[in-house]
């Protein structure tokens, strides 16, 4: 009894607490309130302005911190930390500084809305989130309820920017299957293709299923479609062995890296040899201590960002990065420091100054997102659509000597640099096929 | 005025508690005294506490250990937000939607308690344990492969992908795989979370000291004593199980009609989920209802009351877990803090 | 032939789940709890390894000498902070949740030290694979130095607790505790001993199971710890052979299941052959079915 009591009284102690930090840390408690009520907002945004001198954009960031999904999540922070940190030295967005606060959400829906309300009682006028999809959509129904603008560095399902105060930088899952599916077929890879995919999991199903669909359209055949699941991740050789027997030529991979990587190593074991494809996840996997390189040779995947790349931008990025980090960023740090610039230059066009309220610059940034153009790390030339999906082309990259290389700035155009290039991979699984048999 | 019997002044305990918690909220929530983390954190502590009464019901009361309880939560999540989610046009009054899709919710998972309790049930100890974790894993793996569409032609199926639906042009995809179903109506309030955690309560007190319960809980202490004296032991096993499953199933409904998105994922209907029910059981005292109540919101708001702590914060929390576990089931412990309090017990009287 | 090769792929992963299993059935028949946090013992063995490799330069064989030590403390350090004052508690539920505390303890524990980024741990088995029937089948030498591990680790703790004065008092423990303690055994010491062998095999599965699999997170330890529970269920808790039989069994389902019913549904058909196995034998494959009495 006496326990009860004591966790009874912990208890009170710890909602009061939660209570008042969330009033206590505030400019003014009416503020989150304020989001949720459109008529109290200017109210809000007035008590806010006298809460620091030059005043101070406040943005909040969700990813997963730990749990499976960490890497991900960890990387989306330290590419939004560099980016704020540029920001700031240069001045900071229409003369106020940006502050950055990054919330865990532990790669689940149900936490990353808690992020998310955390966030609104710190104050948050913008947010760069969420990283993996599912808690991207969730957090999409709630910020659409207060109109806070939400810009996802990397939410690839479609229903990620369901509403109109949600973008993303990444490409749409839909898009890089169809994308992938012509690529293959217009450059003539292969006629017969193996998929495998993770089914338990939205990014590769959602990608998958896009790029059978496209396949009808393309003049090769998926021979094999084979899955596996969140629970059995780690031994791929039924799939490559049904991919074999089939007669692939090319295995379309679309999930990240690290299960990528095992998934070279076990073809090597068994001695099978065809194109592997992959989507933006792929990105990073020369980045995987103690990983094989030749194992990835031929690798062929869309991608967004290449580190390698000799663009000044990007080298600036990469080096900077690294200096700070201690690795090569990954394809989702690109995306979180593109798009803490990309809110950068929507606050600066809709002249967005920190007293005003998040449903303000929310209105300021939906219509300001669709205006502006700018040079990222990912693309150049990026553009917003109304719809929250950017305008940009994926870049093909191939693994060759164990580094990264662009084969071609446009998949669409089809130059006849990339004919060539295309035709040589294509005479490159011929002759792994003869040196097979 | 009769003085009351020690159960039944229990019992108005527990529930004067949940109502206390309830209008103080309430409270605060309308006087905008509360932090946006906090009000957002009241829905799912409401399906928390459900689960964690429930599964108290199959663990403390029934004696049996389950691994699987965040299976029932997830068909109860799914069949109501797929009615939800047809209905939505349909049938708009929010309310009877709700109402509605509580009890499918409650009833498929009900069922789905039957059907698994039957062979399960004839299982002992760990061998239980697993097979409910093994059900619960099933569970997750099918509804991951599940495809659902409708156009005018009624309903699709498949267990490949929405292709295969063979869809007309506007036809909707309802559940999506692994995607889930998103786009439920957000009708879980904390009011109704609030009756509903009264609601169960009712029902597992009531269970319990009914002699239905008595026959269970005989069950737990002596199974072939119970035997012998004409107890129907599938009978009253299944019982338990089940009703422990259609109130997880509740949980399920409430859960999922709070957030935009509703997935199959290891972390909330696998058999981590499970296990964090079962934490909230064991901590909150196993066949101790109010403890039940009690320990799952500590442990649900206690992540979140770390939050200041950033990369520190999960490792706090274990940490934590673990102290906890120590004060509250040590033997040692607990003869340091029955002293204690026959010490101050002691000190009061004197003062007295 | 490819049902040999896909027989000799579910040999070599339920190799892997076996030798994981072997620890958790050893803590189990002894202590008579369930160690979540088996798993994550695992992981930081692995990661001993790994650090003492690429960061200390130490040969191989050293650096898993390193790592067995490393375990064996810690399994002891575990088991006296957080499982001992357990041991008499109300409910043996109550050293479960610890167990839970203890896995997310590490798991956290490793992420701060060594970072989310996913790590290809270098294979340190030196035996080159076996090629057989001209190129189309092919067994990893992972897979049969794994085999072997199994096999002699089986051997040698069915050894040690028929022939030797510990194992003999461990069996004492495990049938019961309280008698054990009127004969004279240190409960506590022996119990201990079984949680610094359990985690020294930890140790070793871990380096096998990186080895065959070469991906190393924080989380790497969770699910196969909780596949080699299920396949210890499989063999009969407890029982040590069973172990093995039910690790190998296993994997060779869940290949069989994904290669020729659904690699969709593979966990539904482990899981499914796993409840039909239970219904139909009760304690397992080779669990002793305890007689209950009045």
């Amino acid at each position: 009894m006496k326990l009860k009591k004591a966790l009874c009284a912990a208890l009170t102690a710890a909602m009061a607490v939660t209570a008042f930090a969330g009033c206590g840390s505030e400019p003014g408690p009416s503020s989150q309130e304020g989001a949720g009520d459109s008529a109290a907002g200017t109210e809000a945004g007035t008590e806010a302005a006298g809460d620091t001198a030059g005043g101070t954009i406040k943005i909040g960031g969700i990813g997963p911190l730990t749990g499976g999904a960490a890497v991900y999540g960890i990387a989306v922070k330290n590419g939004a930390e560099l980016a704020v940190k540029e920001i700031n030295e240069a001045g900071g967005i229409n003369g106020a500084q940006v502050e950055l606060n990054y919330q865990d959400d532990e790669h689940d829906a149900e936490k990353a809305v808690n992020a998310y309300n955390t966030l609104k009682d710190w104050g948050a006028q913008a947010v760069l989130g969420a990283v993996t999809s599912a808690p991207c959509v969730a957090v999409g129904g709630v910020a659409q309820e207060d109109n806070i603008f939400m810009l996802t560095p990397s939410g690839t399902a479609v229903d990620c920017v369901k509403y109109d105060n949600a973008f993303r930088v990444c490409f749409s899952d839909p898009m890089q299957g169809v994308e992938s599916a012509k690529y293959i077929g217009e450059h003539g890879l292969a006629a017969k293709v193996a998929a495998i995919y993770d089914s338990s999991d939205v990014y590769s199903t959602g990608i998958y299923q896009a790029f059978a669909q496209e396949a009808e359209n393309q003049n090769f055949e998926i021979v094999a479609a084979e899955a596996f699941t969140a629970e059995s991740k780690s031994d791929f050789s039924v799939q490559l062995q049904k991919a074999k027997d089939a007669g692939a030529e090319l295995v379309f991979l679309p999930f990240y890296y690290s299960e990528a990587s095992l998934v070279l190593k076990q073809a090597a074991g068994m001695d099978y040899k065809p194109i592997f494809f992959g989507c933006d996840g792929m990105d990073g996997i020369l980045a995987v201590q103690g990983f094989d390189a030749a194992l990835a040779d031929n690798l062929i995947f869309l991608s967004p960002f290449t580190p390698t790349s000799d663009d000044p931008a990007i080298q600036k990025f990469v080096t900077d990065y690294q200096e700070v980090y201690g690795e090569t960023p990954n394809q989702f740090a690109a995306d979180a420091y593109d798009g803490m610039y990309a809110i950068k230059a929507a606050m600066e066009d809709g002249s967005v100054t920190p007293d005003m309220s998040p449903s303000d610059i929310c209105e300021a940034m939906k219509a300001s997102m669709v205006n502006i153009t700018m040079d990222g790390v990912t693309a150049k030339n990026l553009t917003w659509e109304a719809s929250g999906e950017p305008s940009k082309e994926p870049m093909v990259v191939k693994i060759a000597n164990g580094d990264y290389a662009v084969v071609d700035d446009d998949a669409d155009t089809g130059s006849a640099d990339t004919e060539t290039g295309a035709d040589e991979a294509a005479e490159n699984v011929e002759g792994t096929e003869t040196a097979a048999e | 005025m009769k003085k009351l019997n020690k159960t039944t002044r229990s019992n108005l305990i527990t529930y004067g508690m949940v109502i206390a918690m309830f209008l103080i909220m309430q409270a605060m929530v309308s006087a905008g005294r509360i932090s946006s983390l906090l009000q957002g954190l009241l829905v799912p502590l409401c399906a928390y506490i459900i689960l964690a009464v429930s599964l108290n019901l199959t663990v403390g009361i029934l004696g049996e250990l389950s691994l699987g309880h965040a299976g029932f939560m997830c068909v109860g999540a799914f069949t109501s937000a797929f009615f939800s989610k047809c209905m939505a046009e349909a049938l708009p009054v929010a309310g009877v939607r709700y109402l509605l899709a509580l009890l499918i919710g409650a009833a498929a998972a009900g069922v789905c308690g039957i059907l698994i309790g039957i062979p399960v049930l004839r299982l002992k100890g760990d061998y239980l344990a697993i097979v409910t974790l093994a059900f619960g894993e099933i569970i997750k793996n099918i509804v991951n492969i599940l495809f659902i569409g409708k156009d005018e032609n009624g309903f699709h199926f498949s267990t490949k992908d929405t292709f295969s639906l063979g869809m007309s042009i506007d036809g909707e995809v309802i559940v999506n795989g692994p995607q889930g179903i998103t786009g439920t109506p957000k009708d879980s309030t904390f009011a109704i979370g609030m009756v509903l955690i009264l609601i169960t309560l009712f029902i597992v007190l009531n269970l319990i000291h009914s002699r239905s319960g008595r026959a269970i809980m005989a069950i737990r202490d002596n199974r072939i004593a119970a035997e012998s004296i004409g107890i129907n032991i599938t009978k009253y096993k299944l019982m338990a199980f089940s009703v422990s499953a259609a109130l997880a199933g509740v949980a399920g409904v409430i859960y999922a009609h709070n957030l935009a998105t509703l997935t199959a994922q290891p972390k909330n209907f696998g058999y981590n989920m499970s296990i964090m029910i079962l934490v909230f059981v064991v901590l909150g005292g196993i066949g101790n209802i109010r403890g039940s109540v009690i320990a799952a919101i500590v442990l649900t708001l206690l992540p979140e009351l770390l939050r200041g702590l950033s990369d520190y914060r999960m490792l706090i929390y274990a940490v934590v877990l673990i102290a906890m576990m120590l004060f509250n089931w040590s033997p040692k412990a607990i003869a340091w803090r029955e002293q204690y309090a026959a010490k101050f017990r002691r000190k009061k009287q004197k003062e007295v | 032939m490819s049902f040999i090769s896909y027989l000799i792929n579910g040999i070599s992963l339920g190799s892997v789940y076996a030798i994981i299993a072997l620890g958790y059935t050893m803590v189990y028949g002894i202590a008579k709890m369930l160690n979540f946090a088996h798993g994550d013992v695992i992981m930081i063995g692995a990661y001993v390894v790994m650090a003492s490799v690429s960061g200390a330069g130490l040969p191989p064989f050293a650096a898993l000498l390193v790592s067995i030590v490393f375990c064996t403390v810690l399994g002891i350090v575990i088991e006296s902070v957080a499982y001992r004052p357990l041991l008499n508690a109300a409910s043996s539920l109550a050293v479960l949740i610890t167990a839970i505390g203890v896995s997310y303890l590490l798991q956290n524990v490793a992420l701060l030290i060594f970072g989310a980024n996913t790590i290809s741990f270098a294979s340190i088995v030196p035996v080159p694979a076996l090629v057989l029937a001209g190129g189309a089948l092919t067994v990893t030498g992972e897979a049969i130095v794994t085999i072997a591990c199994c096999i002699v680790i089986m051997v040698a703790l069915t050894l040690f607790i028929k022939k030797s004065k510990a194992g003999q008092a461990m069996l004492a423990v495990s049938e019961d505790k309280g008698a054990a303690q009127l004969m004279g055994i240190n409960v506590n010491g022996t119990i201990a001993l079984t949680f610094a062998i359990g985690s020294a095999l930890a140790a070793v599965a871990g380096v096998l199971l990186c080895s065959a699999y070469p991906t190393l997170t924080p989380y790497t330890g969770a699910m196969p710890g909780i596949k080699a529970f299920v396949a210890a269920v499989f063999g009969g808790i407890g029982s040590i052979p069973g172990a093995l039989i039910g690790g190998i069994l296993l994997g060779v389902i869940e290949i069989f299941g994904k290669a020729y019913i659904s690699s969709q549904m593979a966990d539904a058909i482990v899981f499914g052959v796993l409840i039909v196995i239970l219904l139909v034998k009760p304690a397992g494959i080779l669990g002793k079915n305890i007689q209950e009495k009045v």
